[in-house]
């Protein structure tokens, strides 16, 4: 059934009326994915894609029993927008919003702990290429026709990256159940080690293939994770082994300040931890086939 | 709109800690966000509450004199104002006993590139002096105010000893760091300030001084949408009282929309140009030291074609990641943008569009070609939305562009595409 998403979610966008909201929606619901409606304050009442448009995430809710929401508001407003979704009784956001302001999200992450368990709202992203379920739907902006239906999931920080991945596995003919951006922020909603929670728990995905880079804790946080508690495969890549000390590669979070979190670091920490790690960018898919393959023989 | 581009796009700042055993340290000195310079900070913490030397800034070394005769008394530090740390051993400090001595110091300084430890070969331009009233130091002490990726809170890191870089500090003496995170829906309280006051050695009423000095620092953090504030060293004075005698301001660029007054502050003369031209284009690009040119698209795909270029043995010049949805004129800026380093012998162009589209990738390829004038080998590798008309561009286009199919075939092609270095 696959993790996030699957053809049964009932998805609202926000932000659905503006130009790129609109054009990825548009494509959402070519590809499948179950858009009940979309949320653009002041424009409730009208249709948008044949899909009905209300002013507050809660009223959508109300009226189309939405569980997820795409947030494809600009950065001034996306973090104000992510707290509507989750007061407003949404189960999963998905943030592909790039520039929202590091205080916004500090915000953003202790508003989320008000709910209790059963109604608290799991945020993807900011930052990110989005969540797919291939063959089901997906909420983001990746393109569709590169994902091929299958039994591995994806995580990675980096939205092309994550193309790459399931490109050269699709090549190979290992299909994805879902692959999930969790995006370049320093702060963002779902970690590496949330993810691979939801991937171990689901009975659709066999192994996984974990993307990191380059600063931050967080794949050691996943590393320490996987090795404790996952009786799944994961094959991991961490981008960014050429990349100077102190200088940031283009993600906000993309940058070594710390011991841990150079590449060549990460990737002694994930060995260590028992994952097979990619040598190279090109290797992904064939690093997948061979783990797969030995975990068939044994 | 900016903000959609997501996955492919991405600019700008904040820090990460630094985790070595104990510890976690304020961010490294270069990466993405927009510095002040010192008197700046200066101000700006004085405004919410912090105590700090009185000076004045100087734009030539008459001016620089005139200061010190204008702030009285028989002492003064003259200081370089750079984005920089380091500056003190880099010569860009010194303390003088009369105004002549302030203005020939002054004189050697300006217009001089100072290079320190932590900036590049090349230095920081020195444009602006500040020449501040010297002060009587019994002790000196460590406060910084860092964005802590783990608890995904504004830490404060602190330390009775200061002076020193705070990487020295935590390979030096590890257990003099106290940490404290803020919890963002209530703010510093007083007991933790006093708490911390306490652990740092400080009596009677220095504890309240420390107070005022933290919750002030937190304040303009917060307030102003910082990513940064250090105090290094806070001294305590010959009469006991608390001062910052050194300031550091860094800013996340992404809130700048909403600080306006912060967003003025902004010296270019500081930033590397190629970057910040660049950056005003919608391009992320970071200089390197290799020859082949990279464009390309995400920021981990640009790293991973760079690890890729490295393994077939190569050297990438630059990173560069043209953001989502990049029109042909973008990518034209690009090729403009790469090949304005004279160490470019080839380009390696990888896309994998989301997105971006292929096609006006192409024709930005086809375009800089007629506008740019190439003379060197340009590697094309094209995937995702509308790739198949994307290479048709490329195919029928009638130039010497080499195509490739993979990640691993573009970088080992623009490796071997690499003119031959004369013996």
């Amino acid at each position: 059934m696959a993790i996030l998403i699957t053809k049964a979610t009932r998805v609202i966008v926000q932000g659905m009326s503006g130009r790129i909201g609109a054009f990825h929606a548009a494509d959402m619901i070519k590809h499948g994915t179950n858009v009940v409606g979309g949320v653009t304050p002041g424009r409730g009442g009208e249709t948008h894609l044949d899909r009905p448009l209300f002013n507050t995430v809660r009223e959508a809710v109300e009226a189309t029993g939405a569980e997820a929401s795409l947030v494809f508001v600009p950065p001034p407003f996306a973090a104000d927008a992510i707290m509507e979704a989750a007061d407003a009784g949404i189960r999963t956001a998905v943030c592909v919003t790039d520039g929202i302001p590091s205080q916004d999200m500090m915000k953003v992450k202790r508003f989320l702990k008000r709910y209790p368990e059963e109604r608290k709202m799991r945020l993807v992203g900011p930052n990110c290429a989005g969540v797919i379920s291939p063959g089901q739907g997906f909420m983001g902006i990746m393109p569709p026709h590169i994902y091929m239906p299958g039994r591995i999931g994806i995580v990675g920080r980096s939205g092309t990256l994550g193309y790459e991945a399931a490109s050269q596995m699709k090549a190979l003919g290992i299909g994805v159940s879902t692959s999930v951006g969790i995006g370049g922020d320093p702060i963002n909603g779902s970690s590496f080690k949330d993810i691979l929670e939801l991937f171990e728990a689901d009975p659709d995905t066999d192994a996984v293939m974990m993307i990191g880079e380059i600063g931050g804790p967080q794949e050691a946080e996943a590393a320490a994770y996987a090795q404790a508690h996952m009786t799944k495969p994961v094959v991991a890549y961490i981008a960014g082994l050429s990349a100077p000390k102190g200088r940031k590669m283009g993600h906000a979070g993309a940058i070594i300040s710390a011991f841990g979190e150079s590449a060549q670091e990460k990737v002694e920490i994930l060995e260590a931890a028992g994952i097979t790690v990619a040598p190279n960018p090109s290797a992904m898919g064939e690093t997948m086939a061979r783990v797969l393959a030995r975990q068939k023989a044994a | 709109m900016r903000g959609t581009g997501a996955a492919e796009t991405s600019a700008s700042p904040p820090p990460g800690g630094e985790e070595r055993g104990v510890g976690r340290s304020p961010p490294d000195e270069r990466e993405e966000k927009m510095d002040i310079h010192e008197y700046q900070a200066k101000e700006i913490l004085a405004r919410f509450g912090v105590p700090v030397p009185r000076g004045g800034l100087a734009y030539s070394p008459e001016q620089a004199g005139y200061r010190a005769r204008e702030l009285g008394g028989n002492a003064w530090v003259v200081k370089a104002q750079i984005h920089s740390g380091g500056r003190g051993a880099a010569g860009g400090v010194k303390l003088c006993r009369d105004e002549n001595e302030v203005a020939s110091f002054a004189a050697t300084l300006f217009g001089k590139q100072l290079v320190t430890k932590q900036t590049d070969a090349n230095g920081k331009g020195v444009y602006r002096l500040w020449v501040e009233a010297a002060s009587d130091i019994a002790r000196e002490m460590y406060l910084g105010f860092v964005l802590d990726r783990k608890s995904e809170r504004i830490m404060i890191v602190a330390s009775a000893h200061g002076g020193m870089e705070i990487e020295d500090l935590a390979e030096t003496d590890p257990d003099s760091l106290r940490r404290m995170t803020v919890d963002p829906a209530v703010g510093l309280s007083e007991f933790q300030a006093r708490e911390l006051a306490f652990q740092l050695g400080l009596k009677g009423g220095q504890i309240a001084q420390m107070v005022t000095i933290l919750k002030a620092c937190y304040r303009a953090y917060r307030d102003l949408d910082a990513v940064m504030v250090e105090i290094n060293p806070l001294v305590i004075t010959g009469a006991g009282d608390l001062v910052a005698l050194d300031a550091k301001m860094s800013f996340d660029t992404n809130a700048l929309f909403r600080q306006p007054q912060v967003a003025e502050l902004r010296d270019r003369s500081q930033e590397d140009p190629r970057e910040s031209t660049a950056g005003d284009h919608g391009l992320a690009y970071v200089g390197l030291d290799g020859d082949i040119g990279c464009i390309i698209n995400g920021a981990g795909l640009a790293m991973a074609s760079m690890d890729m270029i490295k393994l077939a043995g190569g050297e990438p010049a630059n990173f560069l990641d043209i953001g989502g949805g990049a029109s042909p004129e973008r990518v034209v800026r690009a090729f403009r943008t790469v090949l304005a380093d004279p160490n470019v012998s080839v380009i390696l162009v990888n896309i994998f569009a989301g997105i971006n589209r292929c096609d006006w990738v192409a024709e930005g390829v086809v375009k800089a070609y007629q506008e740019v004038g190439l003379t060197i080998p340009v590697v094309v590798r094209l995937a995702g939305t509308n790739v198949e008309e994307g290479r048709r561009i490329i195919d029928t286009s009638g130039l010497p562009l080499i195509s490739a199919d993979t990640l691993a075939e573009a970088a080992a092609k623009a490796v071997a595409a690499r003119p031959r270095k004369a013996a």
